[in-house]
């Protein structure tokens, strides 16, 4: 079993790196087990291809605009998934997507992906989340991590 | 009558890039580049330490980390005049070499060959036909009839489930397409096998870089990797060795794969030697330092006015006066204001980042992106300019390479094609597989002048920065992937007191300057022919030969909502 946690995003954006935020977050208060690597992957595009190889389950987390008030939280899983690619509601669908795309034709795509997603308040130049959105940091870790239960993987919390 | 086509965002590129184009008599007559996302990073980094800046820039791209870090470290050490140890050198430019190698293969492969190859074609192809053609260009050891079969059936597989779909605006079946079925499945069969090689250029990323995809091992004063030809713990013999042997894989493919399947993919599309020749003011700077004080490079760089060599004018230290005063940038048609008047340009030390958006604005402002002039000229940077400048410098691998490109590329067209045919839009994939097989050889260079330099006992890699009172100002460059990239430091008292960085991306798909003339997109589109406004494949052929990058020319917002692609012929 190999399951990457991905937390996608531009920190230098407020709440565009809620993803990152939330992955440095995980890493710091769970213990994951070594079929779990967390990447922070900035907004990285192809340089992530041989980490997403053959994966069982891609956790993504990113912040996600789907005209819900700010700080509102989301999974997508199974037929949102691809809607989530085919729309831009995350403005690095272009690198993931080439990505997965590329996966897709050489046959290894993950054969799982779900989206922890929230909703931003502020994309203004900084480097902090914005309050509302840094207050549901936990939410989303707790979204993350009840997704890695799901999928039958043991995780702790740090003592 | 003219038709106006938008395209809305260009895909497959990094970032956000609008382009449009009034056609005319299936021929483009005006076009206008427009980056739709705003970069206003430097404003975070005034007030801080220097030392920090290089980790905040690697964060302003997702393709282009490694760039910014580098071009940040850059820029301090020329403001504070401190040379850093060679062995720093030589690690930083491995790090360079193995990103643009990386770079330009998943390119080629992954993000343009799909403009001028027709996956579905390749369905028809005879394998054993294909594997025939590429075996008489290149003796690759992947070019195997089994293997050409393999990839069919894969490739079968694929299309049966409908999946193609993934790849968005991939224009099966357009009339602009020419290639064979046999030559469509060699590009399909070695765009697997890129995914595979490119892993290896990652892989010494990683390993010198300490982390990837954001290397942790750069510093103001040199590199954090400490070296030993024992201990476990450090960049030791053991891990340089597998490096070594990554280098050689890269280099098999890029002189046995990638550089013939340019030289013959070019040769089927000689027509589009014809187009998109645009600006031929060249820019590009020397880079691979070899001593401390970056006075002696591996890679010349300079200046090329209006496409003749012989024009060539060096550009030869760090901090080189006549780069430096060269560089300014305008915002007339872009969408800031300066605050002395925007008829003017401004240096970067002097530059300035106050947005003021307006609408799309045809004659007026319409785009993010600033307009960057070297000296009142707009520019082309990149991999055409930089072969063009190392051939004009004397630069004997460039020379070789380019004229081993061109003799295939005139065999498979079946006519002589010279070096003027670089300028243009096939030209610049052919110049990114040149620069990319001398880059190679400099990559496994750069690893034996490390190895010989610590087999003299020198194992240093840092020295301490000091930052004195008062003001310094310093630029960084480095010849990025995809051309020049400077970062313009202005330091006070050890705090950041200003910076900008003048990246690739602005230079090429500059808006209209002060003096309203064109940036190099717009300029290279100018008679691109348009064969279906409703598929405008031939614009962004000419779009991505560039290798557009704009996550570091300009940054987000946008409308929620939007389709990933609009394209508006109206």
């Amino acid at each position: 079993m190999r399951i990457v946690v991905l937390g996608i995003g531009n920190i230098l954006l407020t709440d565009e790196g809620v993803g990152v935020r939330t992955v440095e977050r995980l890493v710091a208060e769970w213990v994951l087990p070594p079929e779990v690597e967390a990447i922070d992957g900035g907004t990285c595009g192809m340089e992530m291809l041989e980490q997403l190889e053959h994966l069982d389950a891609l956790v993504v987390v990113d912040c996600v605009r789907f005209g819900q008030p700010p700080a509102t939280s989301i999974l997508l899983a199974g037929d949102d998934v691809p809607v989530f690619f085919r729309t831009k509601l995350s403005p690095h669908q272009v690198g993931l997507c080439d990505v997965l795309a590329s996966l897709e034709f050489a046959g290894r795509a993950p054969r799982e992906t779900v989206i922890v997603g929230m909703q931003p308040a502020s994309m203004d130049l900084g480097m902090e989340l914005s309050p509302a959105v840094a207050a549901k940091v936990p939410e989303l870790v707790g979204m993350v991590v009840a997704e890695l239960r799901r999928l039958g993987v043991t995780v702790a919390e740090r003592a | 009558m003219a038709k106006r086509v938008t395209i809305d965002p260009v895909t497959r590129i990094e970032g956000h890039l609008r382009v449009d184009v009034e056609v005319d008599g299936g021929r483009v007559k005006k076009a206008w580049a427009s980056g739709q996302m705003w970069r206003g990073v430097e404003n975070i980094l005034i007030g801080r330490d220097p030392r920090d800046a290089w980790a905040i820039t690697q964060r302003i791209c997702g393709v282009c980390t490694t760039v910014h870090a580098m071009a940040s470290v850059r820029a301090v050490e020329n403001a504070l005049q401190l040379e850093i140890p060679v062995n720093a050198q030589y690690i930083r430019n491995m790090i360079m070499l193995a990103h643009a190698i990386h770079d330009h293969i998943v390119h080629f492969y992954h993000l343009s060959a799909l403009d001028w190859v027709d996956v579905v074609s390749a369905l028809k192809a005879d394998p054993d036909k294909a594997a025939a053609l590429a075996q008489s260009l290149s003796s690759w050891e992947g070019n195997s009839k089994q293997e050409f079969r393999k990839v069919q059936e894969k490739l079968k597989g694929f299309v049966g489930t409908g999946q193609l779909g993934i790849f968005t605006n991939g224009y099966w079946g357009h009339p602009a397409m020419k290639l064979t079925p046999e030559v469509n499945l060699l590009a399909v069969v070695h765009y697997l096998q890129a995914l595979e090689v490119q892993r290896y250029a990652n892989k010494i990323v990683a390993v010198l870089g300490s982390k990837s995809p954001h290397i942790q091992n750069v510093a103001v004063g040199g590199v954090a990797n400490p070296l030993s030809l024992d201990s476990q713990s450090v960049l030791t013999i053991e891990r340089l060795l597998a490096v070594k042997e990554w280098i050689d894989q890269l280099d098999d493919f890029v002189k046995n794969v990638y550089l013939v399947d340019v030289g013959a993919i070019g040769g089927f599309y000689a027509d589009w030697t014809k187009y998109g020749r645009g600006i031929t003011e060249y820019l590009c700077v020397p880079d691979i330092p070899l001593d401390s004080k970056g006075t002696q490079f591996a890679l010349p760089g300079g200046y090329i006015e209006g496409g003749k060599l012989e024009s060539f004018k060096p550009i030869t230290t760090f901090g080189d006066k006549y780069f430096i005063d060269g560089v300014s940038e305008a915002v007339k048609h872009s969408w800031y204001d300066y605050k002395d008047g925007n008829d003017k340009s401004l240096h970067p030390y002097k530059g300035e980042t106050k947005p003021n958006y307006t609408d799309f604005q045809d004659d007026g402002k319409y785009s993010w992106l600033k307009s960057p002039t070297f000296y009142g000229k707009p520019m082309q940077v990149g991999p055409l300019p930089r072969v063009l400048c190392m051939v004009a410098a004397g630069h004997e691998p460039t020379t070789k390479y380019a004229t081993a490109a061109l003799d295939l590329v005139s065999t498979v067209a079946g006519t002589k094609v010279g070096i003027d045919a670089l300028h243009s839009t096939i030209g610049r994939h052919a110049a990114r597989a040149v620069g990319c097989a001398v880059q190679s050889d400099e990559l496994a260079r750069q690893w034996d002048l490390l190895l010989a330099n610590m087999g003299k006992g020198d194992l240093k890699t840092f020295n301490r920065p000091v930052f004195p009172k008062g003001e310094q100002m310093g630029v960084g460059f480095h010849e990025a992937p995809r051309g020049v990239l400077s970062h313009w430091v202005v330091i006070d008292s050890g705090k950041i007191k200003n910076y900008q960085c003048v990246v690739p991306t602005t230079w090429n798909a500059a808006p209209r300057n002060e003096k309203d003339q064109p940036g190099a997109y717009e300029a290279c589109l100018i008679d691109n022919p348009v064969a279906d406004p409703e598929k405008p494949l031939e614009v962004l052929r000419t779009v991505h030969s560039f290798d557009p990058c704009l996550a570091c020319a300009v940054h987000v917002v946008d409308q929620e909502n939007n389709p990933v692609v609009t394209v508006k012929a109206v």
